[in-house]
């Protein structure tokens, strides 16, 4: 059985469906347009014949005498009194009439060209077909003389005016010879021109649409059963009308309502005819519309499918466990299961575990013990165990049957919260089964899979073979994915209270006394080190950088910036700022820990530690720091409230003064402009350039409010060393909470909208003032005034607009990206190739280099391999920074860095002065 | 032995290489560069040159990607995955702050859509060197570029009851603008209609002299045309048609481009346009062709091919994403642009470009229009060979990408039986 080779379809084949063949595959000539008899059997020769499928419990097949589930559906046919149109193909059918004679069908000479590789050419193809014939022309073979063919929209066939009935369509495609067919487009091997013009209308197995049972007990069809019955009805009143010899118009009439209902059976949506309805007026879905769009077949039952042995529950953090691991809920546990394959080496141990049947009692130190949900016999036959018959169970347990084992500790299982955005957004766990209700993860999972805890849901799979589980702790292992492909640095680390708690252990080096030490080493697999000294009374004490330094590798090496840099130019080893951060041989020898060193997309000791001690220890250095983080920032605490942004009497004055003197300015700039005084910028109006003005005026009062607020607040302030630390918030915030909140605008603009010429009625009209535009001169901690509060909500909304237009812009644009990429490939060559085989790109990225195994994009770190390599000998070279060459005096990438950033602080500072929060905006009420 | 006093770069850069070479590792050149540049500034033995070199060598091959990888989707997801953070406002170009630019989302979609004009055109036109710190000899250039049209130095008029238009030159304007009254005349003369329209000096003088605009008296019996015949017709209509010509009419100027700005940067003046025409703008003597750039992808691959728009493309889609703060490796980038003009002309990112053209009838019908690509596919016979990520998805077998790619065939040995036998 198991071969370790797999079957694989290696093509298909379209092509039309035969008339001939489509007799040849169907069961049952339907020709009655009932359904089910008065005792609910299924009619003979009816729509639900017994041919087609069966779709009830106790009923066998009459094909293939299988049962509900033996019987795949068996096709059926439908004898058309007359033919009809394909919609489908109606421009196609145009166009070969238009190519070929009308009477003796060959190739007319100036048919517009159909290169069969035009079909791809969405854009060309229609163009070329809608190239009418101008001339009047005649056939070189018979010279009959060519008439003008319209195409009536969607099915109906006019020359010069006259209607060509499907009938004689029909023999006009006959006539055209199948060499000329490469021609007009069409392959000769996969179809007839003339079976574009149905004959028989294939009847669809039962299966494909079974009729409900409401709980009334009233049977209701599906769509394609009603509109069947209507193609049914309509082909019986023509045939009897034309074998009676009806009136001609008569039968025109059924034949043109034969036409609609399979035009309608086909698609739906046609233009320019009514959609069939329902009787309750919603219109049916047909053919088409099963098959279309994001809710159709395709894309959503074939390009995504449901699967089994999975759970979705809500989500909740728990920092002791590993970044490898998922808190999976006892009760979930018990119901996904792991097949187990029964061998003679295995046999005694999975009759065991049947025996604990599916809900084994806890174990003696209170663990949980997983149990069995089936057992599988050898014939496929699946045995529920339940713990009555486990001991039963345990009799059919032998080799070659399959036992369905409940999780347990260790399991392998795929993690993932939508949307799913990112490879990041799918990765393997080690479940460990735990009480209570929610999934709980390491809060490092959170970036990669962007989660937070508002009630947020994920996903769980389990996998079922072993070489599912072999790639998944392989490739897919969390720890597989701390470094990011999209920047070659480390999308998982530690935030918010984690940064909080390292800078806290480690800024200007803290004591800590026996007792504290032993809490904080309490979960970490340490020795209490020998203490760093002692006080003057005699007991010891320990540092906080010595503690911080037992989770670093002993060979780490490293120097950078902290977040906390200001610009001070201290010596690396001495910056009474602890702003220089120092490593060496895996001991903290200054520096504060904060952002830049451990966090996600940032942490340098965490990039090198994994590119340099592998993915191991990364991992294993991210489940330390959170352990030794929490149990640190719940020794010291941490807290932060409304009273931390209170500045003092003379504070708030110098605020006030400041703004007073602002709002001043403003009114100069407007007196300027009203007396026309104002010095014009070159391709501004002058209107522009006051604005410009304003604003430029406006958004310096903010900074400067907040600069002076920002003088009281220090770093014994804890909404301080949360800014400063990089953990949540920045002095933004809290100068707009300390200090004033500053312009709000929407669309970059300071507001002008709401009423004539003004923004509200409490104010003059025209008035340019700041003030009247949405300039908040509050801060948040003293409240806004209602226009001001009215302001602020308005900047507020086009926040939230923002986000809500953005989610659905770039989810489209990234299916776009994803469907147009997805084929490509690394080839052995090193070639980027597409399915056809051509190359895309010659080396991948030019360079050959896997974006997450770079250093930030680099091939290699060069300064890194010359400080392994040669030791202290590299010094001067690094120290110059990465760009120096020939030591000219280039500045660092890191300090360019920095000023970019500034700059661009600057920027968007100037063009959003509001900050309304956005990024939380649209959290809340829930997800 | 030391290496005495300094090495060339070159000739170190050469040294490297070799060594590269000899470990089986070619470096690229930007390695080699970067490293040539560290080590010249050391002083090291040539064993410890080899060493490093070795060990860069060693670490690059680690570096290196797996075959089989699936960089397209990679590199689709790292585009992706950061739009959701991206702003979907106008920012002003952080050079000017006169002028607005698309950022954002809006502008990466634009660059992936393949649009043949961005909705915000702009220019960087660089001028020679040998000008380029002349703010006077700059901004001439800049009055040339921009596009000045008669409204903008002139005052248009309309007397009705004598039936014609006035044409007021503005010399304040014109000077600002650098026009003359001859070449305001010479461009009326050249963009109205003579069969139409007659033209005459009016009243004022000097420079400030105006030009009269009439309608021309029809010779009788002459072939009219249809529009000629309304006009004769209706007088009035006939005005107002004259006044539109005149106001229409460009004394100079690049067409298309709106405004120009000069602004000093570091050195040099450059000149930003508001408004893109490239080819249009490299005609111009005293533009440094070799440096001046435009932000429509689709003119630099009219103007100079598919292999700068590709550039181009890279260049613009990664600005688009630094200036959101949003780092992406450049190889995705790469892809994506490679792929958009593997083809030798810019197609986009979607239906009507590559998406369309897949050669997988079941991935087109799953991507859009699925009942129109299922229906061609039955006319022309077409075979889908399931190679693709989608085809196999939709019928249920592993992609051929990664660890699909590769098959691994165990055979199991039973090891009493053929103990010899090599599994």
């Amino acid at each position: 059985m198991q071969q370790g080779l797999s079957k694989r379809i290696k093509s298909l084949q379209f092509a039309f469906l035969s008339p001939e063949e489509a007799r040849r595959m169907s069961a049952v000539k339907v020709i009655t347009a009932d359904t089910y008899d008065d005792d609910g059997y299924p009619i003979d020769m009816g729509l639900m014949d017994l041919h087609l499928g069966v779709i009830e419990p106790n009923l066998r097949c009459r094909t293939c005498g299988g049962r509900v589930n033996d019987c795949p559906g068996h096709f059926g046919i439908i004898e058309l009194a007359m033919p009809v149109i394909h919609v489908g193909y109606a421009k196609e059918i145009k166009h070969l009439l238009q190519s070929t004679c009308r009477a003796c069908g060959r190739l007319l000479p100036d048919a517009p060209p159909s290169r069969p590789e035009a079909v791809y050419d969405s854009e060309a193809a229609p163009a070329a077909r809608a190239r009418e014939p101008k001339e009047e022309r005649s056939c070189p073979f018979c010279h009959e003389v060519q008439q003008r063919i319209l195409l009536d929209k969607p099915t109906t066939f006019r020359e010069n005016g006259h209607k060509i009935t499907p009938k004689e369509v029909r023999a006009r495609l006959e006539r055209i010879l199948d060499s000329d067919l490469p021609f007009l487009g069409l392959n000769p091997k996969f179809g007839r021109p003339e079976w574009m013009v149905l004959t028989v209308l294939p009847v669809p197995p039962v299966q494909v649409r079974p009729s409900i049972t409401l709980e009334s007990g009233e049977r209701s069809e599906d769509d394609l059963t009603h509109k069947l019955v209507d193609v049914l009805r309509i082909n019986q009143r023509l045939r009897e009308n034309r074998d009676m010899g009806a009136p001609q118009l008569v039968v025109e009439d059924l034949w043109e309502l034969l036409q609609y209902h399979v035009t309608t059976y086909f698609d739906n949506q046609t233009s320019g005819i009514p959609p069939a309805r329902h009787r309750s007026g919603r219109p049916l879905k047909t053919l088409s519309q099963r098959l279309k769009g994001k809710d159709g077949r395709f894309r959503s039952n074939l390009s995504g499918k449901r699967v089994n042995f999975s759970a979705r529950t809500v989500i909740s953090p728990d920092p002791l466990l590993s970044i490898n691991e998922v808190g999976v809920p006892t009760e979930i546990a018990r119901g996904l299961t792991v097949p187990l394959e029964v061998t003679a080496h295995n046999l005694e141990f999975a009759k065991a575990l049947v025996r604990r049947g599916p809900t084994p009692p806890p174990t003696v130190e209170g663990r949980y013990q997983s149990g069995v949900n089936y057992v599988i016999r050898e014939d496929g036959q699946r045995i529920k165990v339940m713990d009555k018959n486990a001991e039963a169970c345990v009799e059919l347990v032998q080799p070659g049957c399959i036992v369905e084992r409940q999780l347990q500790d260790g399991d392998v299982v795929l993690f993932n919260r939508q949307p799913s955005l990112h490879r990041m957004s799918m990765m393997a766990h080690f479940v460990r089964v735990l009480p209570h209700k929610t999934f709980r993860f390491n809060l490092c999972d959170c970036p990669p899979y962007n989660a937070d805890f508002d009630g947020d849901e994920m996903n769980l799979h389990v996998l079922q073979s072993q070489e599912a589980r072999a790639e998944a702790k392989v490739l897919m292992k969390v720890q597989e994915h701390i470094l990011s492909p999209r920047y070659g640095g480390p999308i998982i680390g530690m935030l918010h209270d984690h940064i909080t708690a390292a800078f806290l252990l480690t800024y200007q080096n803290p004591k800590f006394t026996r007792s504290e030490v032993t809490y904080l080493l309490s979960k970490l697999p340490y020795e209490v080190p020998p203490p760093a000294g002692t006080e003057k009374d005699g007991s010891p004490y320990w540092l906080g950088k010595q503690l911080f330094s037992l989770t670093l590798p002993k060979d780490l090496t490293l120097e950078f910036r902290a977040n906390i840099w200001n610009r001070c130019t201290c010596a690396p080893l001495h910056c009474p700022h602890d702003a220089w951060v120092v490593i060496q041989e895996g001991v903290l020898k200054a520096g504060a820990i904060d952002k830049k060193a451990i966090a996600y997309e940032k942490g340098a000791v965490l990039d090198a530690i994994a590119r340099n001690n592998g993915m191991d220890r990364a991992r294993q250095f991210l489940d330390e720091m959170s352990r030794l983080s929490i149990t640190a920032i719940s020794l010291t605490g941490l807290s932060t409230g409304i009273d931390d942004e209170d500045v003092p009497e003379a504070a708030r004055k110098e605020i006030a003064a400041g703004l007073e003197e602002v709002r001043q300015r403003v009114n100069d700039l407007l007196e300027q402009y009203r007396k026309g005084e104002l010095e014009q910028m070159p391709g501004r109006s002058l209107a522009e350039t006051l604005e410009v003005m304003v604003r430029r005026e406006l958004s310096k009062a903010r900074d400067q409010a907040g600069e002076i607020a920002g003088r009281y607040l220090g770093m014994e302030n804890p909404a301080v060393i949360l800014a400063k630390s990089g953990a949540r918030g920045s002095m933004l915030n809290l100068t707009q909470m300390a200090g004033a909140v500053g312009q709000q605008s929407v669309r970059g603009e300071r507001l002008l909208r709401g009423y004539y010429n003004r923004t509200l009625p409490h104010f003059a009209r025209g008035d340019l003032g700041s003030d009247a535009r949405g300039f908040v001169n509050s801060s948040y901690k003293r409240g806004l005034s209602p226009t001001e509060y009215f302001f602020h909500s308005m900047g507020g909304r086009e926040s939230l607009v923002d986000t809500a237009v953005r989610t659905s812009r770039s989810g489209y644009m990234q299916r776009r990206l994803i469907n147009a990429l997805e084929d490509l490939k690394v080839a052995e060559d090193g070639t980027v190739r597409n399915t056809a085989g051509t190359i895309i790109e010659f080396k991948y990225g030019e360079d050959g280099i896997d974006p997450t195994r770079s250093f930030q994009g680099e091939p290699v770190s060069v300064d890194e391999i010359l400080a392994a390599v040669l030791g202290d000998r590299a010094h001067p070279v690094l120290e110059a920074g990465p760009d120096a060459v020939d030591g000219a005096p280039v500045v660092g990438e890191e300090e360019m860095d920095l000023q970019a950033e500034a700059q661009l602080e600057e920027e968007t500072e100037d063009e959003e002065p509001e900050e309304t929060g956005g990024e939380e905006g649209p959290e809340f009420g829930g997800e | 032995m030391p290496s005495e006093k300094k090495e060339s770069l070159e000739s170190l850069k050469a040294r490297i290489a070799e060594l590269a070479r000899k470990e089986g590792q070619p470096l690229p050149e930007p390695v080699v560069a970067t490293l040539a540049g560290r080590l010249r500034r050391l002083k090291l033995t040539a064993n410890e040159v080899t060493r490093v070199v070795q060990e860069v060598a060693r670490k690059f091959q680690r570096a290196e990607v797996d075959p089989y990888e699936s960089v397209g989707i990679l590199a689709a997801q790292s585009i992706g995955e950061p739009g959701t953070q991206m702003t979907l406002r106008t920012f002003h170009y952080a050079g000017v702050a006169e002028m607005n630019v698309t950022l954002g989302l809006p502008r990466l979609i634009e660059l992936v859509d393949a649009r043949r004009v961005p909705s915000t055109p702009m220019m960087t036109v660089y001028v020679d060197p040998k000008v380029k710190s002349e703010r006077e000899a700059v901004q001439r250039i800049a009055l040339r570029i921009e596009v000045t049209n008669v409204p903008d130095v002139a005052t248009v008029g309309t007397v009705v009851e004598e039936l014609k238009v006035v044409v007021a030159p503005q010399p304040a304007l014109m000077r600002a603008r650098g026009v003359t009254r001859d070449e305001m005349e010479q461009a009326l003369r050249a963009s109205l209609d003579v069969r139409l329209f007659e033209m005459r000096s009016g009243t004022g003088s000097g420079e400030g002299r105006s030009f009269e605009i009439r309608a021309k008296e029809m010779v009788a019996g002459a072939v009219k045309s249809k529009k000629e015949e309304s006009v004769e017709e209706m007088p009035f209509k006939q005005l107002l048609l004259a006044s539109e010509a005149a106001k229409a009419v460009r004394i100079k100027g690049v067409p298309g481009i709106k405004r120009a700005l000069i602004k000093k940067e570091s050195e040099e003046y450059v000149i930003y346009t508001e408004g893109s025409n490239l080819d249009g703008v490299l005609s111009i003597p005293g533009v440094d062709a070799s440096r001046t750039t435009t932000n429509s992808v689709f003119e630099i691959y009219r103007v100079l091919g598919v292999e700068a728009a590709r550039a181009a493309l890279i260049l613009e889609a990664n600005r688009t994403l630094a200036e959101q703060g949003l780092g992406v490796d450049l190889r995705h980038l790469m892809l994506v642009s490679d792929m958009m003009t593997n083809e030798g002309d810019v197609r986009a990112i979607g239906r009507h470009g590559i998406s369309g053209k897949k050669t997988s009838v079941l991935a087109r019908a799953a991507f859009e229009i699925t009942a129109a690509h299922l229906l061609r596919a039955a006319i022309i016979g077409e075979v889908d060979e399931l190679k693709g990520v989608a085809e196999n998805i939709i019928v249920g077998q592993p992609i051929t990408l990664g660890t699909g790619a590769v098959n691994l065939v165990y055979r199991p040995v039973r090891a009493a039986s053929a103990p010899t036998e090599v599994a």
